[in-house]
């Protein structure tokens, strides 16, 4: 969904304030909170797509004013009830029961400063195992299939993340649709978020890293020594039909239109072009590239 | 939430919000989910302290100190990361994620955000702080990314190219830093010593001598761990 929560590029947030000496959790809850979490998604009472499909959908107001902890307590209440693993009415009883228990200051209580900054989803708890032996069920959790899924794409293609704008959970952000780049990992096949957030199923499909120009991102006075890369599944990508022709890693300019000469001259007489080149230089590669560009 | 279904609408945001208390809130959904028999206190309390004590910075240092000395260990450790980093005892591989190792070079530096919530190498670095998660972090590393390392004090030549890595995805990026002239003679305890968790999320690079010898990633996990050892 086009959320709150997919800020990558937006303006007007300050700079980055660093913690000297930040304490791991600001306030005995938070850590709590992060346990809680942790245990029930490793249950598998829900799944971690689930949970941050969640958050994203927090009123955005709220989201903004939330600290992450305020936020991931926010989603596993609703997610319990969501899936009905406790009710409303038994979960105002428990508050109701906590609250003449004794005030939030006792047992685990707000107690250092909850740093305002704000945050979001995930960071779901990945530990070490050996110290997982407490916890009731060990995290099986696999998003990752190791099995053979035949890749739609290899690397080096060259690909436009799909201007898509699912009302559901998605994992390409906004600021990446409809952009050009280059495959340039092939990360392995891994269960699709969009269906896995939804109950719809795993819809297993490889996921790649996506290398894009800050320039084709952001614009011509961006740098073209700043390259961001994505990790994006297949069903977020479409083949870059407009630029058939591979240029090299190194591009100076975000021209994105390849050289007419180059489409209108059929695979055959490209072929048969370069292989004359090779014959008459020991340098391929540098005259490939030379005759590419021209 | 509210106990009238047709509240839900309007009331929503008031009900779900917890401005009721956090710590209330939490304290009650324990109780209840310990009352159905899905978590017990015991077990909680092992994970608050594995992710208080036991993980941090100091497991990425021991890596990225190893890679610097061993350098076949560095080339597994960039090809093959969850196994290379199975070698010194620490699984990778929980809740379905899975490492990548990113190299810095004089030419090359890496840095690591997640733009759509604040997924982080838990792993091999303990959990984030908050500028990581923080919006202002989030919003402008993938769009501005040399204005972000000015925040932190860093300015890197402009021939220097710059790779922003949104954790869009389940894996999660472990920024392997340049070792530091001058530090041939080092021992490789010594090398984990400089090494701190800015640089390993790209934020920072090791200096040498060290610009902030206390607060090393080793400095605090050392002390961290040895407090709960045993």
């Amino acid at each position: 969904m086009n959320g709150v929560h997919d800020i990558g590029g937006m303006h007007g947030f300050g700079p980055v304030v660093r913690e000297e000496n930040e304490p791991v959790f600001h306030a005995d809850w938070e850590g709590r909170t992060a346990a809680l979490m942790r245990s029930v998604v490793t249950d598998r009472l829900f799944n971690i797509d689930e949970f941050r499909r969640t958050i994203e959908r927090m009123p955005p107001a709220s989201y903004l004013a939330a600290t992450y902890y305020e936020r991931w307590l926010y989603a596993l209440q609703a997610l319990l009830l969501e899936k009905g693993v406790v009710s409303s009415a038994e979960l105002e009883a428990a508050v109701s029961r906590a609250r003449e228990a004794g005030a939030p200051g006792d047992g685990y209580g707000d107690t250092a400063s909850d740093s305002a900054q704000t945050s979001s989803a995930d960071a779901s708890a990945g530990l070490h195992r050996r110290d997982q032996a407490a916890s009731p069920q060990p995290s099986g959790i696999a998003l990752r299939y190791d099995r053979n899924y035949k890749p739609r794409f290899t690397i080096g293609d060259k690909v436009v993340a799909r201007n898509m704008n699912p009302e559901g959970h998605t994992r390409v952000p906004r600021y990446a649709r409809g952009k050009h780049g280059v495959i340039r990992h092939d990360w392995g096949v891994f269960v699709f978020p969009d269906t896995h957030a939804h109950g719809q199923g795993a819809n297993p499909q490889h996921c790649y890293s996506v290398e894009f120009d800050a320039r084709e991102l952001w614009g011509p006075d961006h740098s073209v020594r700043e390259r961001i890369y994505i990790d994006l599944w297949e069903d977020y990508l479409e083949a870059d039909r407009a630029q058939r022709s591979a240029t090299p890693r190194q591009k100076s300019a975000p021209a994105k239109k390849p050289a007419p000469t180059i489409k209108r001259m059929s695979a055959a007489s490209t072929k048969k072009g370069l292989v004359r080149v090779v014959k008459k230089s020991g340098t391929t590669k540098a005259k490939k590239r030379a005759v590419r560009k021209r | 939430m509210s106990t009238h279904d047709h509240d839900q609408d309007h009331d929503h945001d008031a009900h779900n919000a917890p401005e009721s208390g956090p710590a209330l809130r939490v304290k009650a959904l324990e109780a209840l989910l310990t009352e159905k028999g899905i978590v017990n206190a015991q077990a909680l309390d092992e994970l608050v302290d594995t992710m208080e004590h036991r993980i941090g910075p100091h497991i990425g240092a021991r890596i990225a100190a190893h890679a610097w000395f061993d350098a076949a260990y560095k080339k597994r450790l960039l090809t093959q990361p969850d196994a290379a980093i199975a070698e010194l005892g620490v699984e990778t591989r929980v809740l379905g994620t899975h490492m990548v190792v990113l190299e810095n070079t004089p030419r090359v530096h890496n840095m690591v955000v997640c733009t759509l919530c604040s997924c982080y190498p838990i792993a091999v670095l303990g959990l984030p702080p908050v500028w990581y998660k923080s919006t202002a972090y989030r919003a402008r590393a993938v769009s501005d990314p040399r204005g972000v390392l000015h925040d932190f004090g860093l300015s890197l030549p402009d021939d220097v190219e710059i790779r922003v890595w949104d954790s869009s995805a389940e894996l999660r990026f472990l920024v392997l830093p340049e070792r530091p002239a001058g530090t041939e003679h080092l021992s490789e305890e010594e090398l984990v010593a400089l090494i701190t968790r800015d640089s390993m999320i790209g934020t920072g690079i090791v200096t040498y001598p060290p610009k902030y010898p206390l607060k090393t990633a080793a400095t605090e996990g050392k002390s961290a761990a040895s407090e709960h050892r045993g």
